[in-house]
């Protein structure tokens, strides 16, 4: 079929499009599907600003580290292990959002698995917390 | 590819002298393949009316978009499914946790209902996934679409033409704005460019305010939905119980003066639809 997106996604996209906490949608791709109004105020951008973007991207875009500093390896994202390993994940992480204020968030991603176990995509919240 | 409807009506059957044109049985297609193959398209009461032809072969195909009362409770009525000398295959929406036979079963087994699926001697069923397959000349993709409950739609294509069937769907379920990017909205690969799309129709705007969630089409989202897709013909279908022939024929005109670029065709009950 063509580039619409499976039901599964657009329900999820639908909701987080009514919810006040932030979402974080990834295609099964690792391609940023979509982020809802709350997380572009984390983030210090607008989704519509943004051109498409992967996983890598998106760990080099946000300087994404551990709580004390260090790199976090891009495949221990809590996306890319819900991602790869169709589980949920969570991490306490740091990132310079896109206005510059570096920020400490909890992240809790989940797998989309959808019926037949497809695996459709990530779907992620993530919250401040303080320092 | 022609089809033939032969249960138009949503919900729940409504016969009586006032849904003569429209048709008061529940949701069922009779689709003729250029193959000379013979595919339903849902078991509501309708599927009654489907008629067995001298030349059929002895096998039938009966494809279940999803497994509500309207769209099923015709199967135990259509004579073939109890006979030896048919091989019915029923094609469905697999469920998570079960088979598509077994949540059959829930309806049709004792106390609901006397026949069983037990009782049905050559009926196959096939739990479907969003999927393209073929039955013989005709490539069939389904995809999941926006209802209450595991509903699938359908597209057909043929020897270069294609039809849709989506006869329970609720694109615009919390849209923030609807028409949305079609990437974004259910149903839309289905029926792109589709000659003939067969769609729900079920609520007028004012009724669908007071609906949302339920699964259905409002007229002004349904004008819109056929637009976006690039539909040549438009059939409507799945009428609500409440929605008479006087109603249904005025509310036809005003689909008809909002159609940008299709054709609407009112789903009335033993239209022959051909492409």
């Amino acid at each position: 079929m063509g580039s619409q997106q499976p039901l599964e996604m657009i329900l999820v996209r639908q909701l987080s499009k009514h919810l006040a906490i932030p979402v974080w949608i990834l295609e099964a791709t690792g391609e940023l599907a979509f982020y809802n109004e709350p997380a572009e105020v984390v983030l210090g951008v607008e989704f519509a600003d943004l051109g498409p973007l992967v996983s890598v991207d998106i760990s080099e875009m946000f300087e994404i580290t551990e709580v004390d500093g260090e790199p976090v390896p891009e495949d221990e994202l809590p996306i890319m292990v819900a991602l790869t390993t169709n589980r949920p994940s969570s991490r306490k992480v740091r990132f310079r959002a896109k206005d510059g204020i570096w920020k400490l968030v909890e992240v809790i991603a989940m797998p989309i698995v959808g019926q037949g176990d497809r695996c459709l995509g990530v779907m992620a919240t993530f919250w401040e917390l303080d320092e | 590819m022609r089809a033939t409807l032969r249960g138009t009506r949503g919900s729940i059957a409504r016969a009586g002298p006032k849904t003569v044109d429209y048709g008061g049985d529940t949701a069922s297609v009779e689709l003729r393949t250029d193959d000379g193959r013979l595919i339903i398209l849902d078991a509501g009461s309708g599927i009654r009316s489907v008629e067995i032809e001298d030349q059929d072969t002895d096998r039938i195909d009966i494809l279940l978009t999803h497994l509500h009362m309207d769209h099923v409770q015709g199967l135990p009525f259509f004579a073939p499914v109890l006979s030896p000398d048919y091989e019915v295959h029923v094609w469905g929406p697999a469920p998570i946790l079960h088979t598509l036979r077994k949540d059959l079963s829930k309806y049709l087994s004792p106390p609901l209902f006397p026949v069983s699926v037990r009782d049905m001697p050559n009926t196959v069923f096939h739990d479907l996934h969003p999927c393209d397959f073929a039955l013989g000349s005709v490539k069939i993709s389904t995809e999941l679409i926006c209802h209450p409950g595991m509903t699938l739609g359908f597209r057909f294509e043929e020897n270069g033409s294609s039809f849709a069937y989506l006869p329970d769907h609720e694109p615009a379920f919390g849209a923030v704005e609807f028409p949305d990017d079609p990437v974004w909205t259910s149903g839309f690969d289905l029926s792109n460019g589709v000659d003939v799309l067969i769609h729900d129709s079920q609520y007028t705007d004012s009724e669908y305010e007071d609906r949302v969630g339920w699964g259905h089409t409002s007229f002004s989202q349904l004008s819109a939905f056929a637009e976006m897709a690039g539909v040549s013909r438009l059939v409507t279908f799945h009428h609500d119980p409440s929605h008479d022939d006087e109603m249904l024929d005025t509310a036809h005109e005003e689909l008809d003066v909002r159609a940008n670029g299709y054709e609407v065709v009112a789903g009335k009950a033993g239209l022959v639809i051909s492409w």
